[in-house]
Order: C-alpha cells, then sequence, then structure tokens
C-alpha cells in the first residue's frame, strides 16, 4: 500500500530537518542583523586588523620577550604560552598528588583512607575560584615583605614578589652552562627564575583542586580491577610491586584515562580565571585588549576559538590512545 | 540524491534566511524621548569611589559624577532623584553605554581619541581636569616617580592607565611590571597588602582610595609626578546630537553659573531681582535657552538648584574639606587661572 | 547404613573478627609501611591540630571588636569580621531593612529543593509547588511580578547578591536547562542527520570553552544581539549564560543514561505501535532519567559552584559580597583569610551534603536494580 507523499517517513525526516534548520538559520540571521545594525547605529568597527596595531601595553610576566612596541596579537600569543604554561605544570603537579591521594585512599592504613576521603571532600566542595583567591590572599599577606625578604645564602629569595631561585643557562662565551643567579636590589629582583605570587597562586590552587578529582578517578580505575586479578597474581608468587607495575596498572589505566583527560581539560579552562588575581593568561589579556580597542565581539570569538581549538586537540589525542589501549575483547 | 525537490527547498529556505541578514534595522527612538517616556534617567557610575561615585550602605549614591547626573536629570525631568544608578567596572562601561542600557556615562573615564573615535561614543565636556599619579607607601623611600626601576605596579584592567604606564616606563627606561587586576576591588587589597611598590591611577582616584582604604592615610604617599594628561568627564552615545547637546550644555551651564556668582542658595534670590543680562539669559528670564535644546526655559534653573554650581559641586565631593582634599588646581575657573572655560550660553 | 547421633563437644567459640584490636592491626599496622604512615601521620597530627585548633577556637575573637582583633592577629583568628559583616555577606548589598525578604525567600527555595529530592513528594502537586515557590520568589526579592508591584518596595536586579542569587541561579539555570538537555541529548542520538550535526556541535562548542569566556559573550555581546532599544536584564543575560552551559553538560548526562538503556525496550515499543515520542515519554526516558539522577546532582554542585564566576562580571555572590563587605572598611581588611574561610564553610556545607545525598541516591538505584 503506498501511503501519500506527506506519510512516508522519508518525507516527514527531511521536513522536520529542515524545519529545524531554517528555523534555525533564521534566528542567527536575526540575531546578525541585530548585530550589524546596532553596530552600525553606534558607529563601533569591527574586524581583525587590530590584531596587527601596536598593543601598547606592558605584559608583567611572559615567556617571551614581550615590548609594548608589539602587535596585539603577539600579546595573545604570550597569554596563550602563560596559560600553557599554568596548564603544564598544574597538570603535572595535579596527577602527582592526586594518584597519591588516590592510592592512599584505597591503602589497607585507615588513617591513610581517611585522610584521602576528608582531602577529597574538602577540595572537591569548595568553588576554585574562592580557592584561588584564598591562596591569592596567603601568599601575599603571609609572605615577608618584599625589602626583607626570606633568603638563603643569596640564592634563593622568598617574599610578597614570589619565590626566585637560580638556574643554569648556556653561556656561549664560556661554551658551558653557569648559574643565573636572581639579584635583590631595593625590593625587586633581576635575573634568574622567578615566580610571581599570581602564577603560584593559581598554579597551587588550580593543582590542589583538580588533584582531588584525579584522586577520585584513580580510585574508580583501582576499584574497578577485579580482585581475582589481583588473587591470581598473588597466587602465583608475584611481589607486591611487580603486581602492581604489571598487573593493576595496565588495566586501571584504560578506565582511568578517559576521566582523566576530561580533568585535564578542566584544569586548562580553570586556569582562565586567573583574570581574577592579576595573572596575566589569555582571557587576562583579551579583555585589556577588549577595553582598549572596543573590540568585544572580536577578542571573546578569538579566546573562544582558543580554547576550542586547545579542548578538541587534546580531546582527538585521548580518543586516539584510547583506541590503543582499549581492551581488546575475545 | 533523489530528493531534489527537498533540495531546491533547503536552498529557498537558506537564500530567504540570508536575505533577512541584509535588511538594516532604524535605529529606535531618541534617548530624550526614550528618558521623558521612562520618566527617569539611567546614569553609569563607579562602583565606589569616594568623591566621585560611591554608595552607602543605605543604597544612596554621592559623589562629583553623581551630581553631575542629578543636575542633568533635573534639567531633563524637573528632579534629580528620578535616576537610576548603575554601577559599572571599568571593563564593562563602554558596552553598556554602547548598548542602550545606560543613558549617560558619569563614571571618571578619560577623554581620548580611541573612545570618542571608534567606540561609538561621544565625549560631552570636562568635568574634572585630571593627570596619572603614583602612591607608595612612605616607609618605602621613594620619593619620585622615576626612583621605580623594574617596580611592580598594580593597575586596574581596562583604563588608560595601563598604558600611560607603558609609555611612562618606557620613556625613562624603568621596565616596570605591571600587575594588573580586572577589578578595583582587587587591585587595592593586593597594594595594601604590600604586593606592590607603587599603585597607579589618576590622581584624584588615588586620593580618595587613600583615603577610605588605607589604614592610616599619612603612611601612603602620593608622588609629585603626574605622568599623563586625564581629562575626565561624562560620555553618550553617538548617533543623538540633541543627547550630546543637553547633556554637554547642562555642564558648561554648572561652570558658567560659577563664574557668575550664581549659587544654589542664592539662585531664587538672583531669579527674582538680578538685572545682569547674562544672569538673566541664564536663568531663563530674558531668553529661552532650554526650547533650543528641547527642554522648556527653566532647564539650567533646576539644575543648579538641584546640585548647586561647578564649585559647590566640586567642594562638596572631593574639595579642602572633604577627607581626599583635593584643590582646585587645574579645576578652577579660567579666570582664576584654571582650566574649566564655559562657551557663552546664548 | 547407620547412623548415629551422639552429642558432638561444644567447640570454643571463634575468634572475634570485631574486636577493636584486632582492627587496629588490620587497619593501621597491617605492615611496614602501613605501620610507618601511621606513625608519621599521627605525629604531623599531633603537631598541627593542636595549633589550629589554637588558632581558630581557643585564641579566636567570636565578638566584632575591632581593636581585641587587631591585638591578637596572628595568635587567634577573628571571627568578628563574620559578626560584623555576615548581613552584607548573606545579602550583598541588598537593602538593609529589608533583607528578611531574600531570607524568606531563600529558606522557601531550599525547602523546596530539599522536598523535591525525597521520593515521597514526587507526585504532580510537586510541580505546582515548584511554580508557586518560584513566583514567590521573585515577588518578595523584587518586589513586583510580571510588573504588578505586591505592596513590597521595589528592589532592582542589580541589588540582589549573596546566598539567594547564589541559589536562585544555580537551581533556576539547572531548572530551566533540564528540558532543553533532554531535547539535546536525543537529538543526538537521532539518525536525522542534521538535527545530529547541529546537536553535537552545540554540546561540543560549549563543553570546549570556559565558562568565564561564557560569562563575558552573555554580559557584553548579548545586550548587541538584541532589537535596538532592548536592554535585558543583567541577571537575565548572566541567567542564559549558564543555562546554555549546564544544558550541554546535562546533555551529555542524559545521553549517557540513554545509552544504557536495552534495545529491546525500543524494539518492544516498536512492536507495540508506538510512535517515536510516545516511546520517549512512556518507556525509555522514565527509566533513563532514573539512572542519571546521580549524575544530574553531582552537575548541579558543579553548577553550584560555578556560579562564583558571576562576581567577575560584577555581580555580588557570595566572594563578590565579601570584597564589598571589606573594601573601604580599613578597620576590617586585614581578617579577610576569615572572611573567606566563612564562605568556605557556606559552600561546603551545601555541596557536602548535595553529595551525600547524590551518594544515597546511587545506593538506592542499585538496591532497585538488583535482582
Amino acid at each position: 500500500m503506498n501511503s501519500s507523499f506527506w506519510h512516508q517517513k522519508q518525507t516527514r525526516r527531511w521536513l522536520y530537518q529542515l524545519a529545524l534548520l531554517l528555523g534555525l538559520v533564521l534566528l542567527l540571521a536575526w540575531l546578525l542583523s541585530n548585530t550589524l545594525a546596532n553596530m552600525k547605529a553606534r558607529g563601533i568597527q569591527s574586524g581583525f586588523d587590530f590584531l596587527w596595531a601596536n598593543a601598547g601595553f606592558d605584559i608583567g610576566e611572559s615567556m617571551i620577550a614581550f615590548d609594548s612596541s608589539e602587535p596585539y596579537w603577539r600579546a595573545f600569543f604570550v597569554g596563550l604560552l602563560n596559560t600553557l604554561r599554568v596548564s603544564v605544570v598544574g597538570i603535572a603537579f595535579c596527577t602527582i598528588l592526586g594518584t597519591l591521594i588516590g592510592v592512599g585512599r584505597v591503602s589497607h592504613n585507615a588513617l591513610a583512607r581517611g585522610l584521602g576521603y576528608a582531602y577529597t571532600e574538602l577540595f572537591r566542595n569548595v568553588p576554585v575560584l574562592l580557592q584561588l583567591l584564598i591562596w591569592y590572599v596567603l601568599l601575599v599577606e603571609f609572605m615577608p615583605d618584599s625589602q626583607s625578604p626570606l633568603h638563603f645564602n643569596d640564592w634563593f629569595y622568598l617574599s610578597k614578589n614570589g619565590i626566585s631561585f637560580p638556574v643554569p643557562v648556556w653561556d656561549p662565551s664560556v661554551h658551558g652552562l653557569v648559574w643565573d643567579v636572581p639579584i635583590w636590589f631595593d625590593g625587586e629582583i633581576t635575573q634568574g627564575i622567578s615566580l610571581t605570587p599570581e602564577f603560584l597562586a593559581i598554579t597551587l590552587g588550580l593543582s590542589f583542586y583538580t588533584s582531588a578529582f584525579v584522586a577520585e578517578v584513580v580510585r574508580a580505575g583501582i576499584v574497578s580491577v577485579p580482585r581475582g586479578q589481583l588473587e591470581a597474581a598473588k597466587s602465583i608468587g608475584l611481589s607486591n610491586w611487580q603486581t602492581t607495575r604489571q598487573v593493576l596498572l595496565p588495566q586501571a589505566m584504560r578506565v582511568i584515562i578517559p576521566p582523566l583527560t576530561n580533568q585535564y581539560l578542566n584544569l586548562t579552562k580553570n586556569s582562565s580565571l586567573a583574570v581574577a588575581i592579576g595573572y596575566p593568561d589569555l582571557v587576562s589579556i583579551s579583555n585589556t585588549a577588549l577595553n582598549q580597542t572596543g573590540r568585544a565581539v572580536e577578542c571573546i570569538a578569538l579566546i573562544m576559538a582558543v580554547y576550542l581549538c586547545l579542548s578538541l586537540g587534546t580531546s582527538a589525542l585521548m580518543n586516539a590512545f584510547n583506541q590503543r589501549m582499549a581492551i581488546r575483547e575475545r | 540524491m533523489k530528493c531534489s525537490p527537498i533540495k531546491a527547498a533547503l536552498g529557498g529556505a537558506a537564500a530567504l534566511g540570508l536575505s533577512v541578514l541584509f535588511s538594516t534595522q532604524a535605529w529606535a527612538g531618541k534617548t530624550l524621548d526614550t528618558i521623558k517616556q521612562r520618566d527617569q534617567m539611567v546614569c553609569g557610575v563607579n562602583t565606589g569611589l569616594a568623591g566621585f561615585g560611591a554608595a552607602d550602605s543605605q543604597g544612596k549614591w554621592t559623589g562629583l559624577d553623581v551630581d553631575v547626573c542629578r543636575a542633568v536629570a533635573a534639567a531633563v525631568l524637573g528632579s534629580g532623584d528620578k535616576v537610576r544608578y548603575v554601577p559599572l567596572s571599568a571593563p564593562q562601561r563602554f558596552t553598556a553605554l554602547q548598548s542602550g542600557e545606560i543613558d549617560m556615562l558619569s563614571r571618571n573615564t578619560t577623554f581620548t581619541l580611541t573612545r570618542d573615535a571608534s567606540l561609538g561614543l561621544h565625549q560631552t565636556a570636562v568635568t574634572f581636569y585630571d593627570g596619572q599619579g603614583f602612591m607608595v607607601p612612605v616607609k618605602g623611600g621613594i620619593k619620585s616617580a622615576k626612583q621605580l626601576k623594574n617596580a611592580t605596579v598594580c593597575v586596574q584592567s581596562g583604563t588608560t592607565t595601563e598604558k600611560n604606564l607603558t609609555d611612562f616606563s618606557k620613556a625613562n627606561n624603568l621596565a616596570i611590571k605591571p600587575v594588573v587586576f580586572e577589578k578595583l576591588e582587587a587591585a587595592n587589597a593586593a597594594y595594601f597588602a604590600g604586593r606592590c611598590k607603587a599603585y597607579t591611577t589618576d590622581a584624584s582616584g588615588l586620593a580618595s582610595i587613600r583615603s577610605k582604604e588605607a589604614k592610616d592615610p599619612k603612611e601612603h604617599a602620593i608622588l609629585p609626578e603626574l605622568i599623563s594628561k586625564e581629562p575626565l568627564g561624562p560620555l553618550v552615545r553617538r548617533g543623538d546630537d540633541e543627547w550630546f547637546a543637553i547633556v554637554k550644555w547642562v555642564i558648561y551651564g554648572l561652570v558658567e553659573a560659577e563664574e557668575y556668582g550664581i549659587t544654589a542658595a542664592n539662585i531664587e534670590k538672583l531669579k527674582a531681582e538680578s538685572t545682569d543680562p547674562v544672569v538673566m539669559r541664564l536663568l531663563g528670564k530674558s531668553d529661552d535657552t532650554g526650547k533650543l535644546l528641547g527642554l522648556d526655559r527653566e532647564w539650567l534653573v533646576r539644575a543648579i538648584t538641584t546640585s548647586g554650581n561647578y564649585g559647590e559641586i566640586f567642594e562638596r565631593n572631593v574639595g579642602e574639606k572633604t577627607p581626599l582634599a583635593l584643590k582646585r588646581g587645574p579645576n578652577a575657573q579660567w579666570a582664576k587661572g584654571g582650566l574649566q572655560y564655559a562657551p557663552p550660553i546664548r | 547404613m547407620a547412623i548415629s547421633l551422639q552429642n558432638i563437644a561444644p567447640k570454643t567459640p571463634p575468634v572475634s573478627h570485631t574486636s577493636w584490636r584486632l582492627w587496629l592491626r588490620q587497619n593501621l599496622f597491617a605492615n611496614r609501611t602501613s605501620t610507618l604512615t601511621t606513625v608519621s601521620l599521627l605525629l604531623l597530627g599531633l603537631w598541627l591540630l593542636p595549633q589550629l585548633w589554637s588558632w581558630a577556637v581557643w585564641h579566636a575573637q567570636f565578638r566584632p571588636d575591632a581593636d581585641a582583633c587587631q591585638s591578637i592577629r596572628g595568635i587567634g583568628a577573628c571571627w568578628g569580621v563574620v559578626s560584623e559583616k555576615y548581613r552584607i555577606i548573606i545579602f550583598g548589598r541588598y537593602p538593609f531593612a529589608e533583607q528578611w525578604r531574600p531570607l524568606v525567600a531563600c529558606v522557601l527555595l531550599v525547602s523546596l529543593l530539599v522536598v523535591s529530592c525525597m521520593r515521597a513528594f514526587w507526585r504532580i502537586g510537586l510541580l505546582w509547588a515548584w511554580v508557586a515557590v518560584w513566583l514567590a520568589f521573585f515577588g518578595l526579592m523584587g518586589g513586583r511580578l510580571f510588573g504588578f508591584s505586591l505592596g513590597l518596595s521595589p528592589v532592582p536586579t542589580d541589588q540582589w547578591g549573596g546566598l539567594p542569587l547564589t541559589l536562585m541561579l544555580s537551581s533556576l539555570s539547572i531548572a530551566l536547562a533540564f528540558p532543553l538537555a533532554v531535547l539535546v541529548a536525543l537529538g543526538r542520538r537521532s539518525d536525522l542527520p542534521a538535527i545530529k550535526t547541529i546537536c553535537v556541535t552545540y554540546v561540543e562548542l560549549v563543553r570546549g570553552v570556559p565558562l568565564i569566556s561564557v560569562l563575558f559573550m552573555a554580559s557584553f555581546m548579548f545586550p548587541l544581539l538584541m532589537p535596538a532599544g532592548t536592554t535585558p536584564d543583567v541577571l537575565l543575560r548572566v541567567l542564559v549564560g549558564i543555562t546554555l552551559f549546564s544544558a550541554a553538560y546535562t546533555a551529555e548526562i542524559v545521553r549517557g543514561g540513554l545509552q544504557a538503556i536495552p534495545r529491546g525496550q525500543y524494539e518492544a515499543a516498536a512492536s507495540l505501535g508506538l510512535g517515536y515520542w510516545k516511546t520517549q515519554r512512556i518507556i525509555i526516558l522514565p527509566q533513563a532519567l532514573a539512572h542519571v539522577v546521580p549524575g544530574i546532582m553531582n552537575n548541579f554542585i558543579a553548577i553550584f559552584k560555578d556560579t562564583s564566576l558571576v562576581t567577575i562580571v560584577s555581580l555580588y555572590e557570595l566572594s563578590g559580597a565579601l570584597g564589598l563587605a571589606l573594601s573601604g572598611d580599613p578597620l576590617w581588611r586585614p581578617f579577610k583569610i576569615e572572611g573567606y574561610l566563612f564562605i568556605t564553610l557556606i559552600y561546603f556545607a551545601f555541596c557536602f551534603a548535595m553529595s551525600r545525598y547524590s551518594l544515597w541516591v546511587e545506593h538506592q538505584l542499585q538496591r532497585s536494580q538488583a535482582r
């Protein structure tokens, strides 16, 4: 029995999609026309050409040399590098800490279990912005004043300006590594490596916050390995360390990796909160650019695009990793 | 694919949708009409800068910028109380004005070329001639801004302050490291906690912050150098020349009132008795200047009665008897050697 | 075969496996590492805990006396800052005299949320209760409802702040995001390519960006997107931003629940002649949603914590209100840490309660699933 054109399932499917697409296009067109009309009526200029204009502002800390005469795109790049710096250090630190706490939560020792539980509950149930603000206040209020820093042998300095320590650099004139030692003068430190309180606050704050989640993920991974595996390992005489390394970890890893990636992504996205404590990450610099040039739409679109690329890239990497590690069932 | 009529329909729909894109929308209504219809003016002010725009715990707003808003509201609507104040942080202020959320931005905003030309805004008249300065703790021993080599300086994001600081640092080879905060409270807190060697913003802002936030204002010194010109004044949206003229001339009217000795106290007496032609014109007795602006003839009388003349506004909010203790300096009348020079209201 | 029935001599009772000595031995001193861990942790605790107690309780100052607080600075905590400023911290810039209104509104809202969590109340009357309580909430907070004055003095939305703001933003955004999330999850699983692509794009786009950029976009760009002359309320903009954000995450959770439904259910529904929407409404969604309640609770906890970010777009929730309370007040500003600890306590109390509830629901579900 041939149903009519309108009653065929194919037709209905296409009609629904058509209707949805039409609705969406109309909505977007309406929003766009509003935006363009508003911008025209108010004489707001638009376009990405501002990226090649002179930035005109300095950035407090950057990994590459940056001067106020450099263009805006370079300022954005400095912001991106600062974000990546926080993310990489934070990811490393939170993984180590989180693994320790996660392992502690499944250990035999009741004290370790209890403390691990208290730690995860405490750090998971407090908003990350609040934790960052508390860290910043602690680092700034309770550090010694920059005029009288705590120093160890003129090599390490600890003050409200941050932590400074020497670093070996390659010196071409002597063809060898020399120590680049921080020099303290009148409350300011030059040379050496300085970690500002802003960087420390955001890295430590994010690491401790994310490590609570990583601990949960690690715990879930370890618990997911069937007890039979451990008992079998014991029965063939493997020591504790061998069991952990060769039986427990490989199987636990498969369960741990996907949610762990999620946590790494969360840490990267949470680093955008640096704008609240004065660390010049991507969002903070984009904010400054937004205020100096008035191009709100372009700047916000740019940061969303960058974060999207970071997220999608990491997800793709992890999916590939996951494919390789997937359990090949019988 | 076999669904070509469907494809055609899809294409048609897309074309229809895109055609909506290129239709323009008329700019809806003039600001003055909207304000009159609403019977309320919306004024963007500072979140909390004593002397310029701050609310007390009861929610009552005071300050130099607030008094200017009240004067404009009185001129337009008849009463200085018909104002709704919207506190705005530095990053939000321009988009709030551009979007129509506020009618005028009276928030110690510096006039610059970028803001006048590319943000879709108009700068009206300067209400406060200022400059950017530095505040340092006295015990740091710094007496001049040129001693700030390699110093960390706390600054708020979204202001001309950042750029001026950079220019100054470059011109004097100081390699200053700015620590940029999104919120004013965070910047203040960091400076008073000792994170930075110096704090920089407009000199009037420094005086205000020192008077309110420092535990002992005497422990902090404002350095003598002013590293930039900061003419502060209200801004309005582009595209509405009528509203622009009203705000501008209310401010000029207040300055002119001080020049001719009209105060909130003696305005009734002068209105009844004065024979000075300039005074009579200002008070609407001889000419109706209000009609040319779209208001009635008592527009300036109401503005002066509500807030006082420019000098009174200055003295009440930031003058020598207030905690800010600012001298008139460049804000004095031109006849007294200052920069406040109102074009004639004629 | 002969069975001999004899009394067997009574045996000695088994060694108790529940004595505290045994528990100690198994859990704290099982082997060398364990003993070492126990001893070091105990020593650490013995060193740290008395100091903490002395700072937080013994030498602490509870009265709102700034001078006394200053004198014990570094030795004891100054909880006086909380007793002095708690009203601004909890209610933000809401007019002082009218603060009973947000208090009542909060209590109503929290009771509604608590009642909604109890299974005994899951019937249609709950939906009416939701509508009624939300109307009461907005009426009390704003003093006007849909333009009609309620006899209370009107309070504009930019003066709402503190705890009521946090509760309102998080619960309203989750409630509004839920229908959208269900639609998006269904759309993502559909086999109509256009719908699937749109839903996937939406979810991946929103999940890939930080909430703060969504909030910036909402507060800066939303007015530009609307026709000239309309100015959306500042709270509305933030609410739209958070709703769109939480809808994407909730959609993923609901999709996880939908994936857990076996194909047999769909096939049985088809064999009964039920269409797509009927199947979803009667068969699939009730089962899927029951599965995802713990996940949604976790999402709610995350959104509740994320509302603290609105302080960056200048809405004064708890941490913003603390900054407001201490700005312009140099007497109390040195005691910011105690203020932060107070807010931490509030957030911790709410989030911990919610996470325990979510665990309990999970256990209930597991019990009901067991055959």
